[in-house]
């Protein structure tokens, strides 16, 4: 091996796909069956960058060459920087060597386009069979879907990893037009419905023989690029639900824009990125998919944006006071769901400890219950109501007058999940 | 009040439960070790570890609480945190002394307390997972170091087992003195003398010759994923707390 060569394709195509925030591990179940090399099962971070995000997985371009021009991309053909490619041998002894260390989960894999569509995916999947086939390799494997591959390759390509990607890039044709001009959303939409088709297919096979071989059994997700273009957070979450709802998706992942390009169709360079509105979309997300909150309900036409300044959830429980104070003790787990500062956990350990008796202010606290925000929104087994007579805009004023350092002087980008 | 002078085993807390049970106390303290001089006004009782005693308490708590229940009461034990087996002993008198199933009865002081216990454990044990490091050497055993708040070694055994099963391994416990090796077949606990030559530290020694490579690959790595614009310490820090760091081949 030429370690000064890999070193310096290692540096420059990490440093490339770096800016892809699609990159989780959970949500597969391959187990270590064949006395090979890891399973899939549990979302590990590994590590954390400096900016407090989680590494789980080898996060690599093949290629940083490519064909087309993307406005908002670092390996667009028209940018002026160093170019490298690896061997599909190279990132598989990468992948099974740092696995074999416990420094990764697995392999996230995506490439600039090297010829074609085609060209391109057939050396992805290549990678991921000589790992299953040559190495018995159990750990995580995801693909990024080259936009206009053949259903024949994602069909290989499903059978190998465990979870496929195709990005959507920009919330609406209309910003992608604008910023990649080689690319077509129906270039995208076509592998995520072939997808979609196929992981159902077989996961019926699966019930029925448990021989079935896996098929991206982690599923699909997209990735949308956030402040590039102008949509509002209502057309991004509107379009983020339509591709859950027919497309099957696991995860949309909001990837604030990160300026790397001087372009006049960009954002400038030195604009901040934007982590508190990435943050947000991220809890709407989650109320859509974990809180049984419907689009609509978290944004509208006459509030198309989300609150910067508070979660969505606590800006729907105050748009919406005539649902609460609600009964911990008698109200199903639905809208104790929607009560600020109630997560998922917490909700279901009330609904099972109210079994056993009423519960207090006190007893919910020790539970994670964040009383700071919840106090104002429900009744339980104590005297005391915080609401008294305050309007939705009172209590969002008590709310922020307390926790403000944590919402807004960090600018985190963590997923503070209520 | 009682107070039970233990050995701070499992089994010699569950003697302690039949102690309580078979005399009736009420009130209880426990103490491990030898008798104290002060205990001159209190009540003391010496309780030898037992293992039929013990067993038969096992047997009545698994008729009480469901399997997972009594596992979480065994993590909660192995944590060593001192003070904490009267809050366990306070669970399993609730758990006695109740007609139904009490594993989800938060709003109970003990069993919250027990909650939090294994939610402390579980953590820590989820960060040995992420943040072990093996070192490969010269005969292709993978070797780890680790100093846990907790003990949380024997909790790790299924996890690297099902994990790396066509690899020897060997994770050691630098602050508890003991490790756990797996070699191809079978895991066990074994002690390692790593005075003179072999002190743990000195592992570089006999790292296989592509070890420097990988280590300073993963290092690169790591350096090139970061996004400069998007820097936040604080976060960092909450993820990966320093103690950890001197294990990690990226931060050292
Ligand atoms: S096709 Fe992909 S790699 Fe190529 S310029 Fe566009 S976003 Fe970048």
């Amino acid at each position: 091996m030429n370690e000064e060569r890999i070193t310096e394709k290692l540096n420059i195509l990490a440093d490339a796909a770096k800016y892809d925030v699609s990159c989780a591990s959970s949500g597969s179940k391959r187990k270590n069956e064949n006395k090979g090399l890891g399973n899939a099962s549990n979302g590990i971070c590994h590590s954390y960058t400096e900016d407090g995000r989680c590494v789980s997985l080898l996060k690599i371009l093949l290629t940083n060459h490519c064909i087309f021009d993307c406005a908002y991309c670092v390996s667009r053909k028209n940018n002026d920087i160093k170019r490298a490619a690896f061997t599909v041998q190279e990132v598989v002894d990468l992948t099974i060597n740092f696995y074999r260390r416990n420094y990764i989960e697995g392999l996230f894999l995506s490439s600039g386009i090297f010829k074609d569509a085609d060209y391109t995916m057939e050396r992805l999947v290549r990678v991921a069979k000589k790992l299953r086939t040559e190495h018995k390799f159990n750990g995580y494997i995801h693909l990024k879907s080259i936009p206009g591959a053949s259903d024949e390759l994602m069909n290989e390509a499903g059978l190998y990893a465990d979870r496929l990607s195709v990005n959507l890039e920009l919330p609406t044709p209309a910003g992608l037009k604008l910023l990649a001009p080689d690319k077509d959303q129906r270039d995208m939409i076509k592998p995520m419905g072939y997808l979609k088709h196929a992981i159902i297919k077989h996961t019926e096979e699966k019930k029925l023989f448990k021989k079935a071989p896996l098929f991206a059994p982690a599923g699909q997700s997209t990735q949308m690029i956030i402040g590039a273009t102008p949509e509002n957070d209502s057309q991004v979450l509107q379009s983020a639900n339509y591709f859950y709802k027919n497309f099957n998706l696991k995860r949309v992942y909001y990837s604030g824009y990160v300026p790397v390009l001087t372009d006049s169709r960009l954002p400038a360079l030195n604009t901040a990125v934007p982590m508190v509105r990435e943050n947000r979309l991220y809890q709407a997300d989650w109320l859509m998919r974990f809180y049984g909150f419907n689009v609509n309900e978290i944004v509208s036409k006459s509030q198309p944006h989300l609150d910067l300044d508070i979660d969505p959830k606590l800006g729907w429980a105050i748009r919406n006071m005539q649902a609460f104070p609600v009964d911990i003790n008698k109200a199903d787990l639905q809208m104790i769901l929607r009560v600020p500062g109630i997560g998922l956990l917490s909700a279901k350990k009330i609904v099972s400890a109210r079994r056993f008796g009423k519960l207090n202010w006190d007893q919910l606290k020790k539970m994670g219950v964040s009383l700071n925000r919840a106090k104002y929104f429900m009744i339980c087994n104590s005297n005391e109501f915080e609401r008294r007579d305050l309007t939705g805009t009172n209590i969002k004023q008590f709310i922020l007058a307390t926790s403000q350092s944590k919402y807004l002087k960090n600018n985190q980008s963590q997923l503070n999940l209520f | 009040m009682t107070t039970l002078i233990y050995d701070g085993t499992f089994e010699g807390l569950l003697t302690v439960i039949f102690e309580i049970y078979a005399q009736n106390l009420g009130l209880v303290k426990l103490q491990t070790g030898v008798e104290r001089d002060g205990a001159l006004f209190e009540n003391v009782l010496t309780v030898v570890t037992d293992e039929a005693r013990a067993t038969r308490v096992l047997k009545g708590l698994k008729q009480k609480v469901s399997s997972t229940g009594v596992q979480r009461l065994y993590a909660a034990h192995l944590a060593e945190i001192s003070g904490e087996d009267l809050n366990l002993v306070g669970y399993i008198r609730h758990a006695f002394d109740s007609a139904i199933n009490i594993e989800e009865d938060y709003g109970n002081k003990f069993v919250m307390r027990v909650s939090e216990l294994v939610r402390m454990i579980r953590r820590e044990k989820h960060r040995m997972e992420a943040f072990i490091r093996f070192q490969k050497l010269t005969d292709e055993t993978y070797y780890a170091s680790i100093e846990p708040d907790f003990n949380v070694l024997p909790l790790l055994n299924r996890h690297f087992k099902n994990r790396y099963a066509d690899q020897k391994w060997l994770i050691y416990d630098i602050k508890r003195k003991y490790g756990l090796y797996y070699d191809l077949h079978d895991t066990q606990f074994i002690d390692i003398d790593f005075s003179g030559n072999n002190k743990a530290g000195n592992v570089m020694v006999s790292f296989s010759p592509d070890e420097p490579i990988y280590q300073h690959l993963w290092k690169n790595y790591f350096h090139s994923v970061n996004i400069i614009s998007r820097k936040n310490t604080k976060l960092h820090l909450r993820h990966i707390p320093k103690r950890y760091w001197r294990h990690l081949t990226e931060k050292i």
